[in-house]
């Protein structure tokens, strides 16, 4: 069985191995002609005013903590649709369980909608 | 595992590697050429015949070209961001299937590199890394335009990896299993799932678009906002990297959508697996084909649709595509439970 | 093959949660921590416990790391600021919070290597599938997924409330 998972490290090493070489390779062909305007981060022609590090929006926050909230919840969706055709012919019962889950979750979903977290205005 | 299995391992790994940058070479000239041809202009034809050499050219203009390192970047993230993005764009391909197992001198050998367990998951999960490669270039590059087209990708990326998944469930409902091989024999005895569930193969569908940051869903590097996005202090080979990588992820979501809903290498009313040597190199044109229509799907539509603004893409991603999984995934319950 | 692999992916972990920890630039950390996450997932995998591996690196890797860069990069914190020093006076709690985790640590260790010794462990074949833990989820721990949902609900109705808020 594990040794099915042989040809994922080696794919790991041919990929790691080509974006390396490829990081390595421009490094040492192309030519290095240092400028103090060139190196320069790029502001549509103009100096740079204030730093690019300011704060950040919280909604980026807000959504990446939802996003973790359903994916979650659409992970405990695969081993139930692993088994889901194996005990649907004995009783629908498994059906109900997930109808269940996804019921409680709904509130906070409909929640999150009414509070306009999915408006990016 | 024997020597011979091991042989066939690296062989395949290797084939398959080339095939993709291959493809990606391809696909470089393909979107030039079909874009040119949809707004009726010639597109490149000068270099080579039909200008098959052109992207070939443009790679050796990339390595000739200034490897410029602005000044107030974050150097080893910076430096980090193109590979992190990479790795996982070029891994992903491995656990597709693209034909019927081969027979050599009694082995069998599987046409597909890793033949895992959890082969969706798999998938899902290194799509789910990728997002990194992204949000670091974007904050390494120390100047304003990267870093709003890196944090506006990641809230997309991961926003559309949701209605992915839940597209996904569907597909495991009916044929009990994570692995390719399972989906694609059952889709063989029974019917692609594309005729049973259409709607999740839309919301598949719409989420590979988003989830490769392809038009209409390109806002990480709207031009006319954002200039380049999130690459756009990086230059030569390290954007090169971005590029390969989102046409790596390219192939790898069209051979998904391939496939879970349209029957991966399944040739309809064919049994390939009767038909020996003939039947292998039949269902691999198959596999083919079917991702081709694929790759060209993603070049007519970004000539199709105008881009989405960002509030709508939201909009589209949470409050559209997220219940839509969901009522997917209970009809497919239904249906299935009165059939019981 | 699996011992020398068990113990690159061992080495390479403790690197990167070293590096974690030892690391001034929050961001480094943060990438450090996805890099041990990784090897993490590896182990299991070469524990046979392919789902585990597999949502290592989706929930934890992909997810909740996501997280972490966008609160580190939303704070923006300078990691020029001086450093007051580990042991200094005001630093007292240190100690004591570093007491506990050591004997915990090692009370953990001692009940492990005890198991151990009394009952070698048992082989964990097939314990590790998809359909294993679907079985296990949805027939004997029926009642924690159900609650499972609750917490979630809860989590994310906590978490839009504090954040709307309007301060």
């Amino acid at each position: 069985m594990i040794g099915d998972y042989l040809p994922v490290l080696f794919v790991f090493i041919m990929a790691a191995g080509l974006a390396v070489l490829l990081l390595v390779l421009t490094h040492l062909v192309g030519p290095r002609v240092k400028d103090k305007v060139k190196l320069s981060p790029y502001e549509s022609g103009v100096d740079p005013v204030a730093p690019a590090h300011t704060r950040l929006n919280i909604r980026y926050f807000i959504v990446g903590l939802v996003f973790i909230i359903f994916d979650i919840e659409i992970i405990f969706l695969y081993p139930w649709a692993v088994i889901f055709s194996d005990f649907i012919k004995r009783s629908p019962f498994i059906l109900y369980e997930m109808l269940f889950f996804i019921a409680v979750l709904l509130f906070g979903y409909i929640y999150v909608w009414r509070k306009r977290v999915f408006e990016w205005e | 595992m024997d020597t011979f299995d091991l042989l066939a391992t690296i062989i395949k790994v290797v084939i398959v590697f080339v095939t993709i940058l291959v493809t990606i070479i391809i696909l470089g000239l393909a979107e030039r050429r079909v874009s040119g041809f949809m707004q009726y202009r010639l597109g490149p034809n000068r270099v080579g015949p039909w200008g098959l050499l052109q992207t070939v050219a443009d790679g050796i203009k990339f390595l000739f070209k200034e490897d410029i390192i602005p000044d107030n970047v974050n150097r080893p993230i910076y430096l980090l961001a193109p590979v992190i993005t990479m790795i996982p764009a070029f891994m992903t391909f491995a656990v597709i299937p693209f034909g019927v197992p081969l027979e050599i001198a009694g082995h069998t050998v599987k046409l597909q590199v890793a033949d895992i367990n959890i082969g969706l998951l798999y998938i899902l999960a290194l799509t789910s890394v990728g997002v990194y490669g992204l949000v670091l270039a974007g904050w390494s590059a120390g100047s304003k335009y990267p870093l709003l087209g890196g944090l506006r990708s990641s809230a997309q990326l991961i926003s559309y990896e949701l209605a992915m998944g839940l597209a996904i469930v569907g597909v495991i409902m009916v044929s009990g299993g994570l692995t390719f091989n399972e989906i694609i024999t059952h889709q063989q005895a029974t019917s692609w799932n594309f005729w049973k569930q259409p709607l999740a193969a839309l919301v598949f569908l719409v989420a590979m678009f988003a989830e490769t940051n392809r038009l209409p869903f390109d806002l990480t590097e709207a031009e006319q906002e954002l200039v380049g996005g999130y690459h756009t202090e990086y230059s030569s080979f390290k954007f090169l990297m971005f590029y390969m990588s989102e046409y790596a992820n390219v192939i790898t979501a069209s051979g998904f959508m391939v496939c879970l809903f349209f029957g991966g290498w399944d040739m309809p009313f064919i049994d390939e697996k009767a038909l020996g040597h003939w039947g292998v190199v039949l269902s691999v044109l198959a596999f083919v084909s079917k991702v081709g229509f694929f790759l060209f799907l993603y070049i007519w539509v970004r000539w199709t649709f105008p881009r989405f603004r960002y509030d709508q893409l939201m909009r589209l991603g949470w409050k559209v595509l997220l219940p839509l999984g969901l009522v997917n995934i209970f009809a497919v319950g239904l249906w299935m439970a009165l059939r019981a | 093959m699996t011992t020398i692999l068990f113990y690159l992916f061992s080495a390479l972990l403790l690197g990167a949660a070293l590096f974690v920890v030892l690391n001034r630039n929050p961001i480094y950390s943060v990438v450090g921590l996805v890099f041990a996450f990784m090897n993490l997932a590896a182990m299991y995998f070469l524990l046979e416990a392919y789902f585990i591996g597999v949502l290592q690196v989706l929930v934890y890797a992909g997810a909740i790391m996501v997280l972490f860069l966008f609160v580190v990069m939303l704070l923006n914190v300078q990691p020029d600021r001086p450093h007051p020093g580990l042991i200094h006076p005001d630093r007292w709690w240190f100690g004591i919070m570093a007491l506990i985790f050591v004997s915990l640590f090692l009370l953990l260790i001692g009940q492990g290597v005890r198991a151990l010794l009394t009952s070698p462990a048992e082989d964990a074949a097939g314990m590790g599938s998809v359909a294993d833990v679907g079985e296990a989820l949805f027939t004997s721990f029926l009642l924690p997924f159900e609650i499972a949902s609750l917490l979630l609900t809860v989590a994310l109705i906590g978490t839009v409330f504090l954040a709307k808020k309007k301060v």
